[in-house]
């Protein structure tokens, strides 16, 4: 170690690795994970979240965490966005792609993907 | 892509209850499911809660599991980790609050056992892997000893030190700046740095705790400190006894050098610094620090006189600071976050944190972390959850065999150097060891004395002859062979020994018996004039009795008595004769009707 830059550079790259036991982050992506989510698709949404949230850079104000069955099956995969004082935001029927858009819209960019949530899927 | 952490306790305390094997099963479960590239298992230090290891945390969610056995993996694996659904049943509840939210999860920190702690000392354990010097860098590692390099002058560091008004970890409570000062302010072409981690108390192991979880954290401090003092080289003296601790340390020494954070020329300044280990083998005595540098040396521990003190002739002859263990886990803390940030924990005269141990009769037997001037009923009632089985709290033993018992009249002192000084108690290294209703404070007393007699070196006779002396005492006492003057001829023995033995050992020995005989008198006078035990623990001063009223005669006990020492008519109660009990208790756990008593 000839610098304290080197120092900081080795932190900064642990520092997304452990931020994951931090537990507190702002944004919580939660992915239904029970039989019904399984068997819709629910793991590779699960995974490309838990990507995407690394590469976009997010991943110091959001966490990926499952969760069992919300209740709407027919739904699945189901993917839920809690905030810190804002209003949950539930998207439905999720693929890997649509997981992409949601990270780099509405975690980075802030704005909801309106046509996939509950209300405005085209189900 | 990871996307979940699972910490998994590889402390002592859990590696005993099994967590190797609930680590392996997990390891195995992981790769059947093919979840080994999602979750990622990270093997941690001590999380405090030793009594309900093994224990495994589940990140991001932060589930906190308690004993987990192997057969619950599979569970935890398909339940939790694929599915999503916490194992309710294994999630640590705390049983003050059970009631009040039974099937809510409750947050580790929120549980009553964490919710008054201040981890400084222990910030990394059960956080990090301890053999990741990557994981520790994340945590701010290094960071310390690199703005002290750059930006501060060895003065600086000293007197940032003393000015947080950090005292000796290790028992005696000296102010740390103080002693770097010193040593820094001595001539010398050689200095060393010591870290006494040679942790012998019995019940003490918060030492042992920072060496598994945080290995680097101790490095990085010793850095620092020979930075302050002028040296270039430090000595690690910890006991063979602690084979975890000593292979972590090793990993962490290995790789600090492959990161060039020990050696020559650290952060491109000129710096030189290197740490070397020394294994004890266990002498308690090797735990003062004469006797420790003696020991690594290459001699016999034994004590030397002081002065000249370590600061101007310690070490091969040259002048040497010795700190604790947990004294050095504080150090990187307080050059990152002030001087005043630490200064504002904890009470006039003590600051910052102190871990305890607790042990002995309490329900969460662990680690616990608290700011200085808690007091003793926090630690004990609300953090400990009080003695097990209803029973009442009688007193606890601070300080180890070097400290004295606090009775729980005194429950609502705050836990400081000076309050317990005062009442002739000692902070010693942390070690609590809570006594309940059914503990005799003579047979603590005699523990406790019993250990400094195994372990006096023999070097000062007052230590040699007089500790053993005193112990014969207390052993007359509680074979029911106490006679008047007794108690007085362990006064005068413990005063005399006190005044004259060579070290700190055989000087604070005596402690538990003044201190029990201070606030117990009682006792011991029931052990002497009455020829009875109030707390029912010494045997020899068991009386058995059958109550006539409950007896049935139906010779049960008569028949199992080793030494017919039960006589009786069938029918009719039957009595024990006194001069024939050996009170092995055979009668009593015969007896179907309950008529036979120990008092």
């Amino acid at each position: 170690m000839k610098s304290l830059e080197e120092l900081a550079k080795i932190r900064e790259r642990m520092l997304s690795k452990i931020a994951l036991r931090e537990g507190e982050n702002d944004i919580r992506i939660v992915v239904g994970m029970a039989t019904c989510g399984i068997a819709a698709g629910a793991r590779p949404v699960l995974n490309t979240l838990v990507e995407e949230v690394a590469l976009q850079g997010v991943a110091d104000r959001a966490t990926v965490s499952q969760t069992g069955c919300i209740g709407i099956c027919q739904f699945e995969p189901v993917v839920e966005v809690f905030e810190n004082g804002k209003e949950k935001v539930t998207y439905v029927k999720m693929t890997p792609e649509m997981a992409k858009r949601v990270v780099a819209e509405h975690i980075k960019g802030g704005k909801p993907v309106v046509e996939y949530t509950i209300g405005n899927a085209k189900i | 892509m990871i996307r979940a952490h699972i910490l998994i306790c590889a402390g002592t305390g859990c590696t005993s209850s099994g967590s190797e094997t609930v680590k392996e099963a997990l390891k195995n479960e992981l790769d059947k499911k093919e979840l080994q590239d999602e979750i990622k298992i990270v093997q941690t230090g001590c999380f405090g809660l030793c009594a309900l290891g093994p224990i495994m945390i589940v990140y991001p969610e932060g589930i906190f599991y308690s004993r987990v056995t192997a057969a619950d993996i599979p569970e935890i694996v398909e339940e939790h980790l694929l599915k999503g659904r916490p194992v309710k049943r294994l999630i640590y509840n705390d049983p003050a609050e059970k009631d009040a939210k039974a099937d809510e999860i409750t947050s580790l920190n929120e549980t009553a056992f964490y919710k008054s702690q201040k981890r400084v000392a222990l910030r990394n354990c059960g956080v990090i892997d301890p053999e990741s010097i990557d994981e520790y860098i994340a945590m701010r590692g290094y960071e310390a000893l690199g703005k002290v390099l750059t930006e501060m002058t060895p003065k600086q560091v000293s007197e940032t030190i003393l000015a947080s008004g950090l005292r000796g970890r290790g028992g005696g409570g000296f102010p740390t700046g103080r002693k770097w000062q010193f040593a820094a302010a001595s001539v010398s072409d050689k200095k060393y740095v010591i870290c006494n981690a040679d942790e012998g108390d019995p019940g003490a192991f918060m030492d042992r705790s920072v060496l598994e979880g945080d290995p680097h954290s101790l490095l990085e401090a010793m850095a620092i400190a020979g930075y302050a003092i002028g040296s270039d080289e430090g000595y690690v003296y910890v006991r063979a006894e602690y084979p975890i601790a000593v292979k972590r340390l090793q990993i962490a020494i290995d790789q600090a050098h492959e990161y060039g954070l020990l050696g020559n020329d650290i952060f491109g300044t000129g710096f030189n610094f290197d740490i070397k280990l020394r294994l004890g083998a266990g002498a308690f005595v090797c735990g003062e620090e004469t006797a420790l540098m003696t020991s690594i040396e290459g001699n016999r521990g034994e004590p030397k006189p002081r002065p000249p003190f370590p600061a101007v002739k310690g070490l091969f002859g040259k002048p040497s600071i010795i700190n604790n263990v947990e004294t050095y886990a504080n150090i990187t803390q307080i050059i990152l976050n002030g001087a005043e940030w630490f200064a504002s924990m904890g009470t006039e005269k003590s600051k910052g944190t102190k871990i305890f141990a607790l042990g002995g009769k309490i329900k969460h037997t662990g680690l616990v972390e608290i700011p200085m001037g808690t007091s003793l009923r926090t630690i004990i009632e609300e953090i400990g959850g009080g003695c097990p089985d209803g029973k009442k709290f009688k007193a606890v033993q601070t300080g180890g065999p070097s400290g004295g018992c606090i009775p729980a009249s005194l429950i609502d002192i705050p836990v400081d150097y000076d309050t317990l000084t005062s009442m002739g108690c000692m902070m010693g290294s942390g070690g609590m060891i809570v006594m309940d209703e059914d503990n005799c404070m003579v047979d603590i007393a005699k523990f406790f004395l019993g250990f400094v007699v195994d372990e006096s070196c023999g070097k000062c006779t007052p230590c040699r002859v007089g500790t053993r002396r005193m112990l014969d005492i207390l052993n007359k006492i509680t074979e029911g062979k106490g006679e008047d003057g007794d108690i007085e001829k362990l006064e005068e023995l413990a005063n005399t020994i006190k005044a004259t033995a060579l070290c700190g050992l055989g000087q604070t020995a005596p402690n538990p018996v003044l201190a029990t005989i201070k606030f117990f008198r009682d006792e011991y006078e029931a052990h002497i004039y009455e020829k009875r035990c109030p707390a029912g623990h010494c045997k020899a001063l068991a009386i058995y009795t059958i109550d006539p009223e409950k007896c049935k005669g139906c010779s049960a006990c008569a028949r199992k008595c080793p030494v017919n020492a039960i006589t009786g008519v069938i029918k009719s109660p039957y009595v024990i004769d006194q001069s024939k009990c050996i009170k092995c208790g055979t009668c009593v756990d015969t007896c179907k009707f309950g008529a036979i008593s120990k008092k």
